[in-house]
């Protein structure tokens, strides 16, 4: 056996393979929001950890990229690093945390608070690709209903939300209406996010590596979330300003600070915070995390 | 203070420093080579090549002992290997008619032509734990007789030649062969499909699935025709030289079932089959499979698709256990953006909830006021 450490490509996929996954991603362009099947690799993280966005990263990433990762918002989380840690090793381009510097950022959960720019590429890690797929296992079924844009048990389970709850009780991978066609899930990012995808001048692309499916939203593309007129969509977000940088219009974690019921409120979004911080914005507790 | 927050890199950096320790174990015990593994745990050797669909002993025994023994994260390490290898063509199809022979049995006939082999089986012993081989022991050479050259057809031919059992389908000439690693996997899939799928499926749920149909999900009244147990020549054929050129031979394992007859007005009762094969000695793996083929093929005999092990999507989308490992575990990421969108719904619903009580308290005072 070759005792010599593998010498893998550029960005670790062959080049065979990144043509298949970019054929998928341009038919996704092409036809936004559909779910385009591809040949999913096995990578050397598991299912569940980002195949998927690695994937599509790996098959677009350049030399001359700057790569962003985050994980629930942040740079720091323990699989962000690993998935950046990955690329640095397989690809040598430059990392960054700060989002404008980055021309591809994956993420997983989040989508960034800075607005993305037409040279960005935004890449999501996605679980369960299928919107309809908790209404209707059978991946035969789903893919019919989709050709004939029958949505209408989507519009049923959101009604009885309402009938049961008040309120429809999705508030992460909460479903959009892409260019008016089909219907997608926006990856389980909260749906606070969802109105940044609408009219977004990056590329978004989406990939699942376990189901084996890409998906994509092109630039300035019209991404609805759905709703009903006596009902329509609402963000959620804490109302509280951030304890860091006292950022009132970002979505925040919370913190638990003891077994008291001390709670903080912090920025998700690490970058975006820092950048505040340094740019002089300080919340009720700026030094709580240090 | 909340510490997860920060420290991440070298929190990794740690855990992976204490794995490489704790996989390594007391020092003062020596360490595994490769060829113990590979020769004294062969059974797990032959799984991660089964459902590594991988064959290389050495590779899946460096799998086992880099996984600590864990046979899934062993046949996760030798498919991510197997990922990277280039394609250089498709094997001739093996003949297992022409096995060289180590086991082989049929529970359908008391004795058939070329016998029955049992060859290293735990099938008759007795499951004692046996003290002597905590220390070192030198067991007795195997007996032996001379080979005699007599053929061994396999039992589903002799039925076949009578016609008692539906002719294994065949695959069109020329045919392109899927490959469920090199495209996506869609539904309706075709029975090569299925094979592979269920060729690299996780033994414990085939196993799980086979079962049921025995228990009556699904039940299709199987009989082993054959289990043989050997090795094949694997050819390829090699267009420069214009014949198939052998590359080595392999240890396979192949079961094939007997199911309950199917016909029709116009065509003979006759039995049906159900075929698994697997790398290595695998015939909880090889049986398991069968029993399953079997059960996808109930639409091929109009039998209505009702249990599980009958359903197509059900069971290939569940089959592999490196997606379903990968799956279930990734729970472990953390998700409490969106725990933080539940919360806030949650505490919402809460609110409206007191908020109506609390209304309707006061209606029913004013009521009874």
């Amino acid at each position: 056996m070759n005792a010599q450490p593998a010498a893998y490509n550029f960005a670790y996929l062959d080049e065979q393979t990144k043509r298949m996954i970019r054929r998928a991603i341009l038919k996704g362009i092409a036809i936004p929001g559909y779910q385009v099947p591809f040949a999913s690799r096995e990578m050397p993280m598991p299912y569940g950890w980002g195949t998927g966005g690695v994937q599509v990263t790996a098959a677009i990433l350049g030399p001359d990229d700057t790569l962003k990762v985050i994980d629930q918002g942040s740079d720091d989380t323990t699989n962000a690093i690993s998935i950046r840690k990955f690329f640095e090793k397989t690809a040598g381009v430059a990392t960054t945390t700060v989002t404008t510097e980055a021309t591809v950022i994956q993420t997983r959960h989040r989508i960034p608070e800075k607005e993305l720019q037409d040279n960005q590429v935004l890449v999501y890690q996605v679980p369960i690709p299928e919107p309809l797929r908790f209404l209707e296992p059978r991946e035969t079924e789903t893919r019919r209903m989709h050709a004939l844009a029958e949505y209408g048990l989507m519009h049923v389970k959101l009604y009885e939300d309402i009938a049961h709850h008040g309120h429809i009780a999705t508030s992460y991978a909460y479903p959009v209406k892409v260019n008016a066609r089909y219907v997608m899930d926006p990856s389980p990012t909260p749906k606070f996010d969802n109105p940044k995808m609408d009219d977004c001048a990056a590329l978004q692309l989406f990939g699942a590596g376990r189901e084996k499916r890409i998906y994509a939203v092109p630039p300035y593309t019209k991404v609805v979330s759905l709703d009903f007129e006596d009902h329509p969509f609402e963000r959620y977000r804490h109302q509280a300003p951030c304890a860091l940088c006292g950022a009132d219009d970002s979505y925040l974690d919370e913190v638990v600070m003891d077994d008291k019921g001390g709670r903080m409120f912090v920025c998700s979004d690490t970058d975006h915070c820092e950048t505040r911080r340094a740019e002089g914005f300080r919340g009720v507790q700026p030094e709580a995390l240090a | 203070m909340y510490v997860a927050v920060k420290g991440g890199e070298r929190a990794i950096e740690n855990a992976h420093r204490l794995l490489a320790h704790e996989r390594r174990g007391d020092p003062a015990v020596p360490e595994l080579s490769l060829d113990q593994i590979s020769e004294q745990l062969s059974l797990a050797v032959d799984r991660v090549m089964t459902e590594g669909s991988l064959y290389d002993r050495e590779l899946a025994s460096l799998a086992i002992k880099q996984a600590r023994g864990d046979l899934i994260e062993a046949i996760f390490l030798a498919r991510a290997f197997r990922a990277t290898l280039p394609r250089f063509g498709i094997s001739e199809p093996i003949d297992t008619g022409a096995m060289q022979i180590r086991r082989r049995i049929s529970a359908t006939f008391k004795d058939i032509p070329g016998g029955q082999i049992l060859g290293p089986t735990f099938d008759y012993t007795h499951r004692l734990l046996d003290p002597a081989l905590a220390g070192e022991t030198l067991p007795e050479q195997p007996a032996t007789t001379p080979a005699e050259a007599t053929s061994m057809p396999r039992v589903t031919d002799i039925l076949g030649a009578d016609g008692l059992i539906e002719p294994s389908p065949q695959a069109e000439e020329g045919a392109p062969i899927g490959d469920l690693t090199r495209e996506p996997l869609n539904f309706p899939a075709n029975r090569e499909l299925r094979l592979q799928n269920l060729a690299r499926g996780d033994e414990g749920f085939l196993l799980a699935m086979g079962y049921s149909t025995q228990r009556g999900y699904g039940r299709t009244h199987p009989f082993t025709g054959e289990i043989r147990l050997g090795e094949v020549e694997v050819e390829f054929m090699a267009e420069e030289v214009g014949f198939a050129v052998p590359l080595g031979r392999i240890t396979v394992t192949e079961c094939q079932m007997v199911n309950q007859f199917k016909g029709s007005a116009t065509e003979p009762p006759c039995f049906t089959r159900g075929y698994g094969l697997a790398f290595g000695q695998s015939e909880r793996k090889t049986m398991s499979m069968a029993l399953v083929d079997r059960a996808l093929r109930a639409r091929d005999f109009g039998d209505d698709v009702k249990a599980p092990a009958q359903d197509e999507e059900f069971v290939l989308s569940h089959s592999d256990n490196v997606q379903a490992t990968g799956f279930v575990e990734h729970l472990k990421l953390p998700h409490y953006v969106d725990f933080q969108s539940e919360l806030g719904l949650i505490r919402k619903l809460r609110r409206e909830f007191a908020e109506a009580q609390a209304e309707s308290m006061n209606r029913m005072k004013e009521a009874a006021e």
